[in-house]
Formats: C-alpha cells, sequence, structure tokens
C-alpha cells in the first residue's frame, strides 16, 4: 500500500507497532498477522517465489523428465541422496515451495479483505472536501476574474462532471473524484491470482494424464488396463474415466527431402474413428498437432510415432510361439529405433531378440545406421538370446540376467539381418525368424484437466484487473473561489494524482483544460 | 519472387539496416559530442547539433523500415510462408526491431531523444551477433509450431521483451546517474531522476500486461494444444514464470513509498536478467527443455518433434 492509501484506509501506521518482545499473546498474533499481510512481506514471498523456482529448472525434474532426472542420480550418486531429502526433483510440489506459496496466498487474502472493505466505503463516500491550501498541491493553477463565485462553481462543476469526475458542489468550492476503478482493478488482479490458483489445484487433484501405444489399424477404448502409463490426480477415481473408445485407422506422414530440414517429419495426420461411449454413433476425426480431439472434458493428444515391424517366431518344435507387430522406440530423428521379441513360451527353450530397426539402413562410416525416417531401405538386425529371460517388467527390455547369446560357428554374436519378407532359421534347431512386414504406431496422450477454465478465466480476470489498476488514474481535482480585495473572483484550482507512474505533463494539461474551459465559457456568458 | 531471393533480399536488408544503424549511430555521437561543451540545462535547436540529432532519429527511422523488409523477407522465403521466429536468429532480428520500433513509437510520448545512441548501439550489436552468431537459412517450422498462437504468443512476448529492455535501459541511467556528479556530458542530461523512475515504470506498466498475455494466457493454451498439458514447469516456463514474478515485484516495489527509484531499479534490472536469460541461457544450458533449440537429447518415446529448432519461447 501506498503511504498515502495507508494514511486513507485509516492509518495503521506499521512504524509504531510494538516490538513483539513487549506484547502479550493477542497482542503478538496480531502483530504476526501484521507482518505476514505487510506489503513488505508480500514484496519478499514474491521474490522468493521466484528464487525457489530456480532449481526446479536447473536439477531435472521427475514429472517433466524422468529419464533426465534417473540419469542424473546415476551420475551424481553422493549428491543424489541430500537432493532427495530437499526434494530436488520434484521442487513444484515440495513442502518447502508449497509453504512460499500458501504464505502468499494467506497474505494475499489478508490483504484483499480489508482493503474490499476499504474500497467499499471509499465506493459510496463523497470526494473529500478541499484542502485550506490548494495552491500546495502538487498541481495547482489560478486565475482572476470578474465572474460571479456562484457562477464560476457551478460552471466548474459542470465541466468536472463532463470529464467523468463524481462532483460534489460546495458552497464556494468544488470537490471531485474519478478513478475508482483503478482500486477494483487491483482488487480483482489480486483476486483472480486466488482463481487461477484453484483452477491449477483442481487440475492437480481431479485430472489425469496417460499415454498409450496403438499400432496403426488397433483400437483403445478408455480403461485403466489399457494404459502404457498413467498418472492421476491426488483425488482422482477410476470411475471418472469417460467411455469412449477409438481405432487409429491410418496414419500418414510428409517427410521432407530437400532443404535445410531434409529428414524432417511434418504433417502427421492419424484418421481416428472414435465413440462417445459404447452405444453411441462413430464419428471420425483428424487428429493432428495442435489439434487434439475432445471428448466431454477428455483431450486425446497425437504425440508420437514409430515403426512397429512384424515379427514371427517359430520355435524349435515349430510351433508359432510369438508373431504381431513389435512397438520399436525411436531412439533418434532418424528413427533408427530400439525393440525387444521375448518367445517365453518357445519349446524347447525360450527365445529372445533384441536389437534394432533402421528405415533406411546406411553404412555411416563403417558403422550401420539410418539415414532417414521414412522406408525406403528397411532392414531389421538383431541378436538373438536363449535360456531364461524372466518374467518381463517392461516390454521395451529383454532381461538377459539368466540368458546367454547364442553364437555362430565361429564363435561370434549370431545376428539377424532381415529385410520384409526374410525368414531365417536359428542355430542349434531354437527354430526361425521371420520379418513379415512393417506397421506404425501413435502415441497417444490423454488427459483430462478439469479447472483448466477456470485457470484460463482467472487469468484473463488478472489481466483485465491488471490494466485497470495499471492504466486508469485516480484524481482529486477542487477548485475554489475566494473574493480578492479589490472585488473580484480568484479561482484556485489544484488536482492531486494518485495513480502509481503519474504522468505529471498530461495532469498538467487537464488542469490548463479545466481553467481553459472555464475562462472561456465565463467569457461566453458575460 | 522466388523463396531463394526473398532470403537473399532479407539477408541483403538485414545487413543495409546494419549500416544505417551504424550512421544513425555516428549522427547522435556527433551530436551528443556537440552537447558535452554546453551545459547540462543548455538546450539546442538549430545548428550542426541539432541537425545531427534530427538526422540520427531519420536515420533510425529508415533502419526500422529496412529492419522490416528483412522480417519479412524471412517470412516469405519460408516454404509455406510463416511468421519469422522460428529460431534464435529470426527471434533476435524481431525482437531488436521491436526494441527499435517502441522507441520511435514511444519518443514524442516520453521526450526519449536521449536513449537514441543507446538504443541504436544495443540493436546494433544484437544485430551483430545474430548475424555472425546465430545465422540459421530459411526453413520450414516443426509441426508444433504451425499454430497460430504461434503469431500471437511469440509477438507479443516479443514486444514485451522490447519494452522490457527500454524500461531496463532507463533503470540503469537511473543508477548510474544516481552516482554521477557530473554538470556536463551525457548523464547530466537524461532526465532527471525521478523522470527516469517515472518513465521506466510506465515502459514496465506497459509490458507487463503483455507479458501477462504471452506466458500466462496465449502460452499455457498453445501448450495445452501441442503439449497436452497446458503448464508444464518446462524450464523455459519456469524462467517465463520467475521474469513474471519479479516484474510484480518491481511493480509492488514501485507502489511502497520505501522502494521507489533505487531499490525499484534494482529489482527492474533482476527482471531483465532473468528475461535474457531466459532467451538465451536456456537454451545453451538445459537439455530437457521442449522449447530447446539445442540438439535433442534421446527421449524415451520421439516426441513428433524432435526437430533441431523449436520455437524460442
Ligand atoms: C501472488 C502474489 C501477488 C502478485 C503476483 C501481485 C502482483 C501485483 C501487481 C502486478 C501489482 C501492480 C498493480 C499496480 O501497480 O497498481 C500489485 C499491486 C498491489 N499489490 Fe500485489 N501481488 C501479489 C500479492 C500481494 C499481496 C500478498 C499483497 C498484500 C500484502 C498485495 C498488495 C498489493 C497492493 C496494495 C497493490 C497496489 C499498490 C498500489 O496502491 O498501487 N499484493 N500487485
Amino acid at each position: 500500500m501506498t503511504q498515502q492509501q495507508t494514511k486513507d484506509t485509516g492509518g495503521r501506521d506499521r512504524q509504531a507497532t510494538p516490538m513483539p518482545t513487549d506484547m502479550n499473546a493477542r497482542e503478538l498474533a496480531r502483530w504476526t498477522w501484521r507482518q505476514v499481510t505487510s506489503m513488505r512481506t508480500a514484496l519478499v514471498l514474491l521474490l522468493l517465489l521466484a528464487l525457489a523456482a530456480i532449481p526446479g529448472s536447473i536439477v531435472p525434474q521427475e514429472d517433466v523428465d524422468s529419464i533426465g532426472a534417473s540419469r542424473w542420480r546415476d551420475a551424481h550418486p553422493k549428491l543424489t541422496p541430500v537432493y532427495e531429502k530437499l526434494d530436488l526433483f520434484s521442487v513444484y510440489d515440495s513442502p518447502w515451495f508449497s509453504a512460499i506459496y500458501i504464505l502468499l496466498m494467506i497474505s494475499l487474502v489478508g490483504c484483499i479483505v480489508p482493503r474490499t472493505l476499504v474500497y467499499w466505503r471509499a465506493l459510496r463516500s463523497r470526494p473529500p472536501a478541499a484542502p485550506r491550501n490548494l495552491a500546495r498541491l502538487p498541481e495547482h493553477a489560478a486565475y482572476t476574474t470578474t465572474d460571479d463565485p456562484g457562477d464560476v462553481v457551478t460552471r466548474a462543476a459542470a465541466e468536472l462532471k463532463r470529464r467523468r469526475y463524481r462532483v460534489v458542489v460546495g458552497e464556494d468550492s468544488v470537490s471531485a473524484e474519478k478513478g475508482y476503478l483503478r482500486e477494483a482493478g487491483n482488487l480483482v488482479f489480486h483476486l483472480s491470482v486466488l482463481v487461477v490458483l484453484v483452477g491449477f489445484a483442481l487440475g492437480g487433484m481431479f485430472g489425469y494424464k496417460g499415454g498409450v501405444i496403438v499400432v496403426v489399424g488397433s483400437g483403445f477404448s478408455n480403461d485403466l488396463t489399457q494404459y502404457d502409463d498413467f498418472v492421476p490426480g491426488s483425488l482422482f477415481k477410476g470411475e471418472d474415466l469417460e467411455p469412449f473408445s477409438f481405432t487409429v485407422k491410418d496414419f500418414e506422414v510428409d517427410w521432407l527431402t530437400e532443404g535445410p530440414r531434409a529428414g524432417m517429419a511434418r504433417k502427421f495426420v492419424s484418421t481416428l474413428d472414435y465413440q462417445e461411449s459404447p452405444d453411441s454413433e462413430t464419428k471420425t476425426y483428424d487428429l493432428r498437432v495442435n489439434h487434439p480431439l475432445t471428448i466431454g472434458s477428455t483431450d486425446i493428444f497425437l504425440i508420437g510415432h514409430g515403426y512397429a515391424p512384424v515379427i514371427t517366431v517359430k520355435d524349435g518344435k515349430g510351433d508359432v510361439t510369438y508373431s504381431g507387430p513389435t512397438i520399436f522406440l525411436p531412439t533418434d530423428q532418424t528413427f533408427q529405433s530400439f525393440g525387444v521379441v521375448p518367445a517365453r513360451f518357445a519349446k524347447p527353450k525360450q527365445i529372445g531378440l533384441e536389437g534394432e530397426f533402421y528405415p533406411t539402413f546406411a553404412l555411416g562410416d563403417g558403422l550401420p545406421r539410418s539415414s532417414f525416417g521414412d522406408l525406403v531401405n528397411p532392414l531389421l538386425s538383431m541378436l538373438v538370446y536363449t535360456g531364461d529371460l524372466g518374467t518381463g517388467d517392461s516390454v521395451y527390455v529383454l532381461d538377459k540376467t539368466d540368458a546367454t547369446p547364442v553364437l555362430k560357428a565361429n564363435g561370434q554374436p549370431f545376428r539377424l539381418d532381415m529385410r520384409p519378407g526374410d525368414e531365417i532359421d536359428l542355430p542349434d534347431g531354437l527354430g526361425s525368424v521371420s520379418f513379415d512386414g512393417i506397421e506404425r504406431w501413435n502415441k497417444i496422450q490423454i488427459s483430462r484437466t478439469p479447472g483448466k477454465l477456470v485457470a484460463l478465466a482467472g487469468v484473463v480476470m488478472a489481466l483485465v484487473g491488471l490494466l485497470g489498476s495499471l492504466f486508469i488514474r485516480p484524481r482529486r481535482v477542487w477548485v475554489r473561489t475566494r473574493r480578492s480585495e479589490s472585488g473580484e473572483t480568484v479561482v484556485d484550482i489544484g488536482a492531486l494524482d494518485r495513480s502509481n507512474g503519474g504522468d505529471p505533463e498530461r495532469g498538467e494539461l487537464e488542469l490548463a483544460g479545466i481553467m481553459e474551459t472555464m475562462q472561456k465559457t465565463g467569457e461566453d456568458a458575460t | 519472387m522466388s523463396n531463394a531471393s526473398w532470403e537473399a533480399l532479407s539477408n541483403q536488408a538485414v545487413a543495409a539496416c546494419g549500416v544505417v544503424y551504424f550512421l544513425a549511430l555516428l549522427a547522435h555521437l556527433v551530436q551528443w559530442a556537440g552537447l558535452r561543451r554546453l551545459a547540462a540545462d543548455e538546450t539546442v535547436t538549430t545548428g550542426r547539433t541539432a541537425m545531427a540529432g534530427r538526422l540520427g532519429v531519420l536515420l533510425t527511422v529508415i533502419a526500422v523500415g529496412i529492419h522490416a523488409v528483412a522480417l519479412l523477407g524471412r517470412g516469405m522465403a519460408a516454404d509455406p510462408n510463416r511468421v519469422p521466429w522460428g529460431n534464435m536468429y529470426e527471434f533476435t532480428l524481431a525482437g531488436t526491431f521491436f526494441v527499435a520500433l517502441l522507441y520511435l513509437l514511444f519518443l514524442r510520448r516520453f521526450a526519449l531523444e536521449w536513449m537514441g545512441p543507446l538504443v541504436v548501439a544495443l540493436v546494433l550489436s544484437l544485430l551483430m551477433l545474430a548475424v555472425v552468431w546465430l545465422y540459421e537459412p530459411v526453413a520450414p517450422l516443426t509441426e508444433a509450431l504451425y499454430s497460430y498462437w504461434l503469431v500471437i504468443h511469440v509477438v507479443s512476448a516479443v514486444i514485451a521483451t522490447g519494452a522490457f529492455t527500454l524500461g531496463g535501459i532507463c533503470s540503469v541511467l537511473y543508477l548510474l546517474k544516481e552516482r554521477s556528479k557530473a554538470d556536463r556530458g551525457y548523464l547530466a542530461r537524461v532526465p532527471e531522476l525521478a523522470s527516469l523512475d517515472r518513465i521506466s515504470y510506465r515502459m514496465h506498466a506497459f509490458g507487463f500486461p503483455v507479458w501477462t498475455f504471452a506466458v500466462l494466457i496465449t502460452g499455457p493454451i498453445w501448450a495445452h494444444q501441442a503439449w497436452s498439458s497446458y503448464w508444464n514447469w518446462d524450464p523455459k516456463e519456469v524462467w517465463a514464470f520467475i521474469t513474471w514474478v519479479v516484474y510484480a515485484a518491481y511493480l509492488h516495489a514501485r507502489a511502497t513509498a520505501g522502494w521507489k527509484g533505487r531499490n525499484a531499479a534494482i529489482v527492474a534490472l533482476v527482471g531483465l536478467a532473468t528475461l535474457w536469460f531466459n532467451f538465451i541461457g536456456i537454451n545453451f544450458f538445459s537439455s530437457s527443455s521442449q522449447h530447446s533449440y539445442a540438439a535433442p537429447v534421446t527421449p524415451a518415446v520421439v516426441r513428433i518433434d524432435p526437430a533441431p529448432s523449436e520455437a524460442p519461447l
């Protein structure tokens, strides 16, 4: 609060507050409350919040970049326990970060409530009476005229009304005030900070975010068991999932083959057939980046894509023990991808495959790599393992702890290098592997963010309030007349700009304008 | 015109506006060399010194015009045509353009003549840095950037950056002038402390709502569409938020009597530091930002846009 306003609101003079040492409990509580809601505390808390946000941008955050976080942990075994104690891997929901913004919110409420009451009273009060000496105001002008003082007062009132002032006419003076909305803007702005926070919290509590990889041609129905990863809000319940389902019918990508961005993919379009509920009609939607599909209050996004080579494994007895599109995860922009095939039911021995898929195979510096993301020269290159493949916690990793690599006669690892259509027999009568074709997959992100419109409304409100608070200029103007000894009328005009940045030139201009009109209308009248 | 010729035009325009900014700087230097010899409260309206000042402004106007052509050329050279802020080179080009443009727009209103040499020197050096270190050939945007929110989001962020930068210049001068006892020369001639403080406040008061709009409204809307979550605590977002909070603190600081002037100027400069760090620093220091220009690290599932260059904001 500015000094000016402190005085206006009943003069809570902070300097005069006694120190905590000589206070009883009640006084101490009041003192504490005053400290918490003081402007200086708000300022310190704001700066503290900025400072506290920094570590989260330096240390990889679990929620944002979990791979980065685990890599960081591996690289810094000594620091990790310390960092974990300090919640540095999840700064933004750590107790100390929350403490700062909760204190700020308390301070905010403590600030808004009393100010709203003061504002309410100010709205209904009349512009204050003219100070004794208008010449001592920051903006002042005076002139002498032969007009009747009563006329001058009437004219001043009319002119100030025309300038949208709220006017009170006294016997020989006029008091005027305008710009009440500035404080309203300020209150709205501060209030909306709370609204945004509520919206944000709603999302955190009742929302969820899940991801699923869907092979093109197959479908998904919105059920917890179908997700690959799922992060629910703290109060989210499984039955809140909306009962929609969709099938990825088709997926198209444009590959740039020339120009500085050659190799980049563009215009991803995934054609979905979807149903809002099991018994509603089927509709079609072209899912693209920046164009999510909204079903009810759930949003569906296309966020990634890749290849799924179709692989069939026959075991030593000639039975098919594994068959189907296998999701390979791209490891770079050329879509060189990594994947595994665990054929755990193969007899007599389990068969595991692990290796790379190259959409456009090439040898660069003697090393195999993919030179382009599109399927120009696809090649699948996998090593073979046998033995106990474990239970398989992840479908993207082969547990080779109790497995051994299958070797060629010369002792080198046995490697399958296959083009679509190839079938290769494994050594030692293990079986055979065939590479039947290539399908594509889409990574679909599904999320519900309740409260997002509350948050949006909050920030829009904040902006509107802010504009009011920054650009509406609260001003008071007084005009007073008196008779001089020679019988003429001396007119004093004074103004007080109560806005923050002030704008002396504009103020002077306005004052001059008021004076000019008054003098002119005075001449017209005579 | 073909894309290649648009690109060539843009490059020539950058070079040309650099030369004209340089001439404007020379004119302002001549002007201020002339003013040095006079007492601080003397003004000149005629003669060589005044001419040089007017010439400086005129040249700046011309340079800003050519600068606009350079931006237009970048946008037209891309296929499909697009807004010219798809990488750091273009962002710097656009940012300096708005600094210079805002200076010209506010020139009369806030009597900013004294700021001429500083603005021109700043714009010129940033342009040179951009050409030498940041240049990239025109390229199509990555998929996530094809959104009209890109246009709105980035243009507002750039405008706010321009305003904050001008406000920051006032704050630096405030701090310098406060310590200087000179009665001649540049510092003696810049406006008195109270008006520096006021101009600075008003630049910030203009920039803050625009920044709010950019990072807290359009940014999240776009993030929601492109990345499925309106606020990700991504490093770029964190720093935009930090900048926002620091400038909110600046406005608070200004509103409390004790923090006017010096302390407010310091908070403003902290804000400016966070703003520039976010633009430049984060791109080089953070690998996890979805906004990153740096070569992407290997994610578990490649995002649809593992592109080497993404939006600066
Ligand atoms: C989330 C925290 C906060 C933010 C982002 C924030 C932001 C702002 C901004 C941007 C302004 C500038 C508007 C203007 O200059 O008129 C402002 C003014 C103001 N704030 Fe806050 N504020 C916060 C918390 C608080 C708290 C906790 C208090 C009370 C202690 C407070 C009291 C005020 C007052 C009284 C003004 C008006 C100053 C004047 O009279 O010009 N604010 N705030």
